[in-house]
C-alpha cells in the first residue's frame, strides 16, 4: 500500500492504495467519481477516458500511482448542470447519446480532439474518435455534436446551465427530408 | 402555443442532463456499505466432466468470504437450481441448466463456482486460486455436425436436436414444378455478440430483518427478473425488489435472466451482505447470450417475369448448450417472417434447433427477423441476377399491394398496414437510384467496383399479443396527478436508451395540458412501478406507450366528471381540448388537469360516488403485432487490390407510423443501421473446433468505430396502424433488420462482374479478394 | 480485468533504473507509458513482481534533429512524434506510423521505447525502424551499447534487450523520402500488414510488419526496386511482387497467411509510391 496524491477536477485527492489499483477504480471507488465507466479489459472501448494533464488517456490502462502528482479531469470536472461544457450541451442538443454509458468517455475524447483540431472535418472527427466505441448511436449524431461544439467553442459561446435550456427548448418544425440540420444553428443564439 | 406541439417535436431528451455530466447511476455506481464482490470460476473447456473443485487455497485467503460450487447451490434449501426458460413449444427438449455446473460443463465460460471476497481485486485473485479438475469430452460447435449425431452436448438426450418444426402452406411442389427458374442457395447467418458497452452488472442485497432481497441489475426486464428469481430462489415474489437503474445498452442481451443473477442473490442471503458482480468484457463475450447463428437452406421459384411462386426454407438454428429465456423461439420467428414484404403463397419450411458446445443464442436486436429479411432480400437479388432484371423491379413485381392490408401471409401473420412500393419509390428517388446505376456503369468501365444494394424489409414487432408470446405480451402504465399538479408516470416498460422518459412526457404534456417539466416518468423498479413486461421487441412505445394512452384517457374521463360537478354540467357535454377541459366547442371557460387533480385531492368537491384522487393504472393487450417497413439503399466501393469495402452512401426511408419525437426515432435508426451493417461487414463470433472462443475480446471482435460507418441519409413515410391507439409501430430494431441485406446486396452487386452470386457474411476483405482473384462464380460460399 | 499484485518503484535517472532492475532481478519490468505492458498484466499474461517506473526520467522524451541525424528519446510519446513538424520533414515514415498507431488516447500515453521493446509482431514501429536502419542505444550495468534495428528485433515478443537493460535513445539518418502505410485491423488497430519504405541515397529500404513472427526487411524487393521509375505504377508493383517471400506468414480470423502475403505486395507498392511522392 502506498499514499497516492493527485489533483482531480481541480481538487487535491489523497488515498492509500495498492500499486496495482487502476486509475479508473481509484476515481470510481476511492473518490466517488462514478461518471467514468469501464467497458472492456483490453484498452479498446474508451469508456474510461479522462484527461491527464489536459490530454486524453484511458484510465483503465494507467495505475493510480502513475497519476500521482498529476492533474486528472473526469467527466464530472468537464462540466456540470450549472455550467455545461459546450461539448456536453452539443451532445444533448444533437441527441449524441442513447444509453449514455460510453458518453462520458466520448465527450472527454471529443474535448481532447478539439484541443488538437478546433475546426475538424467530419472525417477528422470520426478519425479522432477511434479510441472510443458507441453501440447505440451509429455515431451519426456524435459527429454532429462534435461539429456543433466546435463552432460553439470557436465562437466562445458562454456555458449554459441545464435549467436555462430545458424549459426554453421550443418544439422545432420538421427538418428537410435529408435528415440533416435537425435544429438550426441560429437557434443556439436565440436560446443563449 | 397549441398543446399539440410536444408530440412530433424534436425536443431534447429529458434523461440526458444526468448522462452527459457523469451523474447518472448505473449498477456499478450503486455503493452500499458492507458490499462484497463476486467473481466466477468459469470453464476453460467447451465440454468436460468436472472431476473436482478444490477451493482450499482460495478459502485460506483472509479476503475471501466464501466459495460456492454447483452442488452446494443445488442442495440448498428452497433453491431450484435449474434456470427457467420461457416458451410454449410442444416437444421441446429442455435439459437442465444449472446455475453453477454440477458435474459437466458444456461451453467455454460456463460458471463452475463463485468466489465472494472483500474487494473485486481480491475476488479476481481468488478465482485463480480455485483448482478445478476437468476431464475433457468431445466437442461439437458446428450446428450441421451436431445434427448428424454424436458427440452429444447432453448425453442423456441421445440427440443434439432440441426441436423440429415443419411447416407447409399452399402447394410448394407444384409451384416449383411450374416455375421458370429456381435459385438454390445455402446462406449462413453468422453468430454475433451483442456487446452493450456496459457488461452484465448486478448487486444483490438481502435484508435479513425485512426478509427482502433487492437486486439491482442491468436488465431490460426487471419484473420478469423478479418473477424468475422468486421461482428459482424459492422466495415469495413480493419479497423481491428488482431495480434496473441506468442501463448501458441491452440489444436483447439483457432480455434474459442469467444464472449469475440468481447466484449472487442466493449468496447475499447466505452472507447477509450486499454482493456485487460486474462481469469483465472477456466474460461478457463468453457468457452473455449471442445472437443469430443459423444455417438456412433456401430455394426460391420464379416465373420469367420475376413473379415469385414458391419458397423452400430449412432453418437450422444453433441454440448453444442450453436454453436461455427465449433461445428456441428465435429461429421460429425467422420462419414466420420468411415471406418478407412479398406475396408468396407456396412455402415449405422446417426449423430445427440444435444444441452445440457454445454459449446460448437468444434475442439480439432483431431476433429472428434479420435472418429472414437477409435471406429473402438476398434471394430477390439472386432472382434478379438470374433473370437479368433490376432488383427494384423484381421487388415491385412481388410486393403485397397497399390495397391488400390487412394482409395475412402464408406463414399466418396478419400484417397490419403497409405501403411498400411508395416507400421504395421514395428511397429510390432520395438515392437517385437511376443516377447511381449510371455511375456504376461508368466506374465499371474504369475497372472500379461500385455496388448498389437494396433492401425492402418488413418486420414484426411491438411484441406482442399475449397469445403469441412466450410470456405475457401486454404492458402497463400508471398516471398520478399529484396534489400540486405535477404528473407522475409509472411505466411497465424499462427503457435503457430509447428515450421514453421524453416521449412519454411529450404525450402526457400534450394530452393532459401540463408543461413538460411537470411530468416525471418513472421506470425500472418493481417496488415503485406496477407489473410491466419490459423493453424489447420494439415494444416500448407500441405497447407501453399504448398503455399510457389508455391511462391518459382514464384520467381525462375522471377529470371531466370533476369539472362537470364544478360547473353543474353534464359530463357528456364536456371535452378535453388543447389539454384542458371545456364545454364542447366553447373555450371561454376551462379547467386544467392540475386543477381537477387538486379538487380530487381535496376530496370535498367531488360528485357523489366518485372516489378522491386523480390517478389511473391501465394495461394494454395488443390485438396484433405491428409491422414497420422500409427501403434501404446502400452504395459501396470495393478496393480491387485488397477487397476492403467502403460504404459511400446510405439511404433509408422507413415507416413506423406516427412519430412521437422524430429525433429519437432517427437515433434508433442510426444505431440500428450501424449494427446491421456491422453484421454484413465486420462482426463474427468464432469458436474453434475445440470450442475455444477465438473472438473473446474487443481486440478480436470488430464492433464498428466511427470511421467504419457512413453518414446516413434518412427520410420516412407515415402509414398509421390501428393495432394500438397511438397509430405507431416500433422502430428499435427496424434499422438493423433493414440494413444487413442492403449492405450485403451492395457488396455482391459490386462483385457481379466477377460472376459472384453469393458470399456469406461477414463480407471481410479477404473473402472478397479471394472471390475476385479466384473468379468464383457463386453458388457456394467462400470461407 | 485486474492485474496481479506487484511492487512499484520509481526511477529518477537511467542509472537509478538500472540499479533497481538489478536489485529486483528477473521479476522486474520497466514501466514507461504502460500501453504495451498494462494490457498484458490485466489479462494476467504478464505478472511482474516489480515495476520500475521510468516515466519521470528527464531528457528522454524529445525529438532532436541535428543536421541529417535524428535522435529520439525512448520516452517520447507517440503523440509527440505525431505532432512533430521536424519529424514530418526529416522522417515522414515515422511520423506516419506515429499518427496511425493505436488511437489518440494510446498515442497520448505510449512511448516509442516501450512499443519497440515490446517486440509485438503486429506493431508499427519495428517496420519503420528497420527501414530507417535505426540504431538503438541500450543502457545496461556495463554502460551503453548500440544495437542496429536489424539485430534488435529477434522474433515474436523477442528483442535483443537483455534482462537489466533498457532502451534510452533511437537514432537514424534523416529520410525525407519515406512513408509508412498500414492495413488497420478493424478491431485492434494493430497492423494486419504495415510497410515502411525509405528511399535513401544508397538505395531503397522496405520493411514489413504484421505478416510474420517479426518485422523484416524485404531485401528482394529492395533489389528489384533499384533503377525502377517510381512514377511507373506497374513497374513498382512488379518490383514489389513477393514482398513476403520466404516469410512464414501468420493466420488469424481476419486474415489468412495467403492474404497477408498478398497484401504485403500491395502495401509495399503503396508505401514506395507514397515515399517517392515526397
Amino acid at each position: 500500500m502506498q499514499q497516492i496524491e493527485l489533483t482531480v477536477n481541480g481538487k487535491r485527492a489523497s488515498f492509500m492504495a495498492e500499486p496495482r489499483l487502476l486509475l479508473v477504480h481509484a476515481l470510481r471507488d476511492y473518490l466517488g467519481l462514478t461518471g467514468t465507466h469501464v467497458g472492456c479489459d483490453t484498452s479498446s472501448c474508451g469508456a474510461c477516458t479522462v484527461l491527464i494533464d489536459g490530454v486524453s488517456a484511458k484510465s483503465c490502462t494507467v495505475f493510480a500511482v502513475q497519476a500521482a502528482g498529476h492533474d486528472v479531469t473526469t467527466i464530472e470536472g468537464i462540466g456540470n448542470a450549472d455550467a455545461l461544457h459546450p461539448m456536453q450541451d452539443a451532445f444533448w442538443e444533437k441527441h449524441g447519446l442513447q444509453c449514455g454509458y460510453c458518453t462520458p468517455g466520448m465527450i472527454v475524447s471529443a474535448v481532447d480532439l478539439l484541443q488538437r483540431n478546433p475546426n475538424p472535418s467530419d472525417a477528422e472527427i470520426r478519425a479522432g474518435l477511434e479510441g472510443n466505441v458507441c453501440r447505440c448511436t451509429g455515431y451519426e449524431n456524435i459527429v454532429k455534436a462534435v461539429r456543433t461544439a466546435a463552432a460553439a467553442l470557436r465562437e466562445n459561446r458562454p456555458r449554459r446551465a441545464v435549467r436555462d435550456i430545458e424549459p426554453l427548448t421550443p418544439p422545432v418544425e420538421e427538418p428537410p427530408p435529408s435528415g440533416e440540420a435537425i435544429i438550426p444553428e441560429q437557434l443556439q443564439e436565440t436560446k443563449a | 402555443m397549441a398543446f399539440t406541439a410536444m408530440v412530433g417535436a424534436r425536443i431534447r431528451r429529458r434523461e440526458d442532463p444526468r448522462l452527459i455530466t457523469g451523474r447518472a447511476t448505473y449498477v456499478d455506481d450503486v455503493k452500499q456499505v458492507g458490499t462484497v464482490y463476486a467473481a466466477f470460476v468459469r470453464s476453460p473447456y467447451g465440454h468436460a466432466k468436472v472431476r473436482s473443485v478444490d477451493a482450499s487455497a482460495a478459502n485460506d485467503d483472509p479476503n475471501v468470504l466464501a466459495v460456492y460450487t454447483g452442488h452446494e447451490l443445488h442442495h440448498a434449501h428452497g433453491v431450484k437450481s435449474s434456470m427457467p426458460v420461457a416458451h410454449k413449444m410442444a416437444d421441446l427438449e429442455t435439459p437442465p441448466h444449472y446455475m453453477l455446473a454440477l458435474d459437466e460443463v458444456r461451453f467455454v465460460g460456463e460458471p463452475v463456482a463463485v468466489v465472494i471476497a472483500n474487494s473485486p481485486y481480491a475476488a479476481r485473485d481468488a478465482v485463480e486460486a480455485v483448482a478445478v479438475e476437468y476431464e475433457e469430452l468431445p466437442v461439437v460447435v458446428d450446428p450441421l455436425e451436431a445434427l448428424e449425431g454424436a458427440p452429444y452436448v447432453h448425453e442423456s438426450l441421445g440427440t443434439n436436436v432440441a426441436f423440429t418444426m415443419p411447416f407447409k402452406a399452399g402447394d410448394p411442389d407444384k409451384a416449383f414444378a411450374e416455375a421458370d427458374v429456381v435459385v438454390k442457395q445455402r446462406m449462413i447467418n453468422q453468430r454475433l455478440a451483442p456487446v452493450p458497452i456496459e457488461p452484465r452488472s448486478m448487486l444483490a442485497s438481502w435484508d435479513a430483518g425485512m426478509q427482502q432481497l433487492t437486486i439491482y441489475s442491468a436488465t431490460q426486464i426487471p419484473h420478469l427478473l423478479r418473477t424468475q428469481l422468486a421461482v428459482v430462489l424459492g422466495l415469495p415474489e413480493n419479497r423481491i425488489r428488482a431495480i434496473a437503474p441506468e442501463v448501458g445498452g441491452g440489444f436483447g442481451a439483457k432480455l434474459n435472466v442469467y444464472a449469475e443473477e440468481a447466484v449472487i442473490g442466493w449468496a447475499s442471503m447466505q452472507l447477509e451482505r450486499p454482493v456485487k458482480y460486474i462481469e469483465t468484457r472477456s466474460e461478457c463475450f463468453q457468457a452473455m447470450i449471442h445472437g443469430r447463428d443459423q444455417v438456412d437452406d433456401l430455394e426460391i421459384a420464379a416465373k420469367n417475369d420475376g413473379t415469385i411462386v414458391g419458397l423452400r426454407v430449412r432453418i437450422v438454428g444453433n441454440l448453444g448448450a442450453y436454453h436461455q429465456l427465449l433461445t428456441p423461439v428465435i429461429p421460429t420467428l425467422t420462419l414466420l417472417m420468411s415471406c418478407g414484404c412479398y406475396r408468396i403463397d407456396n412455402i415449405a419450411g422446417e426449423v430445427i434447433g440444435v444444441f452445440t458446445n457454445t454459449m446460448s443464442t437468444d434475442a439480439y436486436r432483431g431476433a429472428g427477423r434479420p435472418e429472414a429479411t437477409y435471406f429473402v432480400e438476398r434471394l430477390m437479388d439472386m432472382v434478379a441476377q438470374k433473370l437479368n432484371m433490376d432488383p427494384a423491379e423484381v421487388r415491385r413485381k412481388n410486393f403485397i399491394p397497399a390495397s391488400a392490408f390487412p394482409h395475412t401471409t402464408a406463414t399466418g401473420l396478419t400484417y397490419d398496414s403497409g405501403s411498400y412500393e411508395s416507400t421504395m419509390d421514395k428511397a429510390l428517388k432520395l438515392a437517385d437510384y437511376a443516377g447511381l446505376r449510371k455511375r456504376q456503369e461508368e466506374l465499371r468501365r474504369q475497372g472500379r467496383l461500385l455496388g448498389i444494394g437494396l433492401s425492402t424489409y418488413v418486420e414484426v414487432c411491438g411484441m406482442g399479443p399475449s397469445a403469441a408470446m412466450p410470456a405475457a405480451g401486454w404492458d402497463s402504465a400508471t398516471i398520478r396527478v399529484e396534489p400540486t399538479g405535477s404528473i407522475t408516470v409509472l411505466t411497465g416498460v424499462s427503457p435503457h436508451g430509447q428515450g421514453e422518459e421524453t416521449t412519454f412526457a411529450q404525450l402526457v404534456a400534450d394530452e393532459l395540458g401540463v408543461p413538460i417539466d411537470q411530468v416525471t416518468v418513472v421506470h425500472g423498479d418493481t417496488d415503485k412501478v406496477q407489473y410491466g413486461v419490459g423493453t424489447f421487441g420494439s415494444r416500448g412505445t407500441a405497447v407501453g406507450g399504448a398503455a399510457l394512452k389508455l391511462a391518459i384517457e382514464s384520467i381525462q374521463a375522471k377529470a371531466i366528471k370533476i369539472a362537470a360537478h364544478q360547473w353543474e354540467a353534464n359530463p357528456d357535454d364536456l371535452e378535453y381540448r388543447d389539454g384542458k377541459i371545456q364545454v364542447k366547442g366553447d373555450p371561454s371557460k376551462t379547467l386544467s388537469t392540475a386543477e381537477a387533480g387538486f379538487l380530487a385531492f381535496m376530496g370535498d368537491k367531488l360528485p357523489p360516488g366518485l372516489e378522491p384522487g386523480l390517478d389511473a393504472t391501465r394495461r394494454f393487450e395488443p390485438p396484433n403485432f405491428v409491422f414497420p417497413f422500409g427501403t434501404h439503399v446502400c452504395v459501396v466501393e470495393i478496393d480491387a487490390q485488397t477487397g476492403e469495402v467502403k460504404v459511400e452512401k446510405y439511404y433509408a426511408v422507413d415507416d413506423c407510423g406516427r412519430l412521437l419525437n422524430p429525433m429519437i426515432a432517427e437515433g434508433q435508426l442510426h444505431g440500428g443501421i450501424a449494427q446491421g451493417l456491422a453484421q454484413a461487414l465486420y462482426e463474427e463470433v468464432v469458436y474453434d473446433e475445440n470450442g475455444q472462443l477465438v473472438t473473446g475480446t474487443l481486440m478480436d471482435y470488430a464492433i464498428p468505430h466511427a470511421e467504419q460507418v457512413p453518414h446516413y441519409e434518412l427520410d420516412h413515410t407515415v402509414t398509421p396502424t390501428d393495432v394500438n391507439p397511438l397509430g405507431l409501430k416500433g422502430i428499435g430494431e427496424a434499422g438493423t433488420i433493414g440494413s444487413t441485406p442492403a449492405v450485403a446486396n451492395a457488396v455482391i452487386d459490386a462483385l457481379a462482374p466477377f460472376g459472384v452470386a453469393h458470399l456469406d457474411m461477414p463480407l471481410r476483405p479477404e473473402k472478397l479478394w479471394a472471390a475476385m482473384h479466384a473468379g468464383i462464380s457463386g453458388n457456394g460460399s467462400v470461407r | 480485468m485486474i492485474p496481479a499484485s506487484f511492487e512499484y518503484v520509481k526511477a529518477g535517472s537511467v542509472g537509478d533504473a538500472l540499479r533497481l532492475l538489478a536489485e529486483h532481478g528477473d521479476g522486474a519490468k520497466i514501466l514507461a507509458g504502460g500501453h504495451s505492458l498494462i494490457p498484458m498484466m490485466k489479462l494476467r499474461l504478464a505478472t511482474p513482481s516489480v515495476l520500475v517506473d521510468i516515466a519521470g526520467i528527464p531528457q528522454l522524451d524529445r525529438v532532436s534533429v541535428g543536421g541529417s541525424r535524428v535522435t529520439i528519446g525512448a520516452l517520447t510519446k507517440h503523440a509527440t512524434l505525431a505532432a512533430s513538424e521536424a519529424l514530418r520533414d526529416a522522417a515522414p515514415v515515422l511520423w506516419d506510423a506515429a499518427n496511425q498507431l493505436g488511437d489518440p488516447q494510446v498515442r497520448n500515453r505510449g512511448t516509442i521505447g516501450g512499443a519497440a521493446a515490446h517486440g509485438d509482431p503486429s506493431a508499427d514501429y519495428p517496420a519503420v525502424l528497420l527501414a530507417l536502419d535505426a540504431t538503438f542505444t541500450v543502457a545496461g550495468r556495463d554502460g551503453e551499447r548500440d544495437v542496429k534495428a536489424a539485430d534488435f528485433f529477434q522474433g515474436m515478443f523477442a528483442t535483443a534487450l537483455g534482462a537489466g537493460e533498457l532502451v534510452t535513445r533511437i537514432a537514424f539518418d534523416a529520410a525525407p523520402r519515406s512513408a509508412y502505410v498500414k492495413y488497420h485491423h478493424p478491431a485492434s488497430h494493430y497492423a494486419v500488414v504495415g510497410v515502411a519504405a525509405v528511399l535513401a541515397a544508397d538505395g531503397p529500404r522496405v520493411a514489413v510488419t504484421g505478416v510474420g513472427d517479426s518485422a523484416f526487411r524485404a531485401r528482394g524487393v529492395e533489389r528489384a526496386l533499384q533503377g525502377v521509375a517510381f512514377d511507373d505504377a506497374q513497374a513498382v508493383a512488379a518490383a514489389c511482387a513477393g514482398t513476403a517471400r520466404g516469410v512464414d506468414a501468420r493466420s488469424d480470423t481476419f486474415a489468412s497467411a495467403a492474404y497477408r502475403t498478398a497484401m504485403a505486395d500491395v502495401f509495399a507498392a503503396r508505401a514506395v509510391t507514397q515515399a517517392a511522392s515526397r
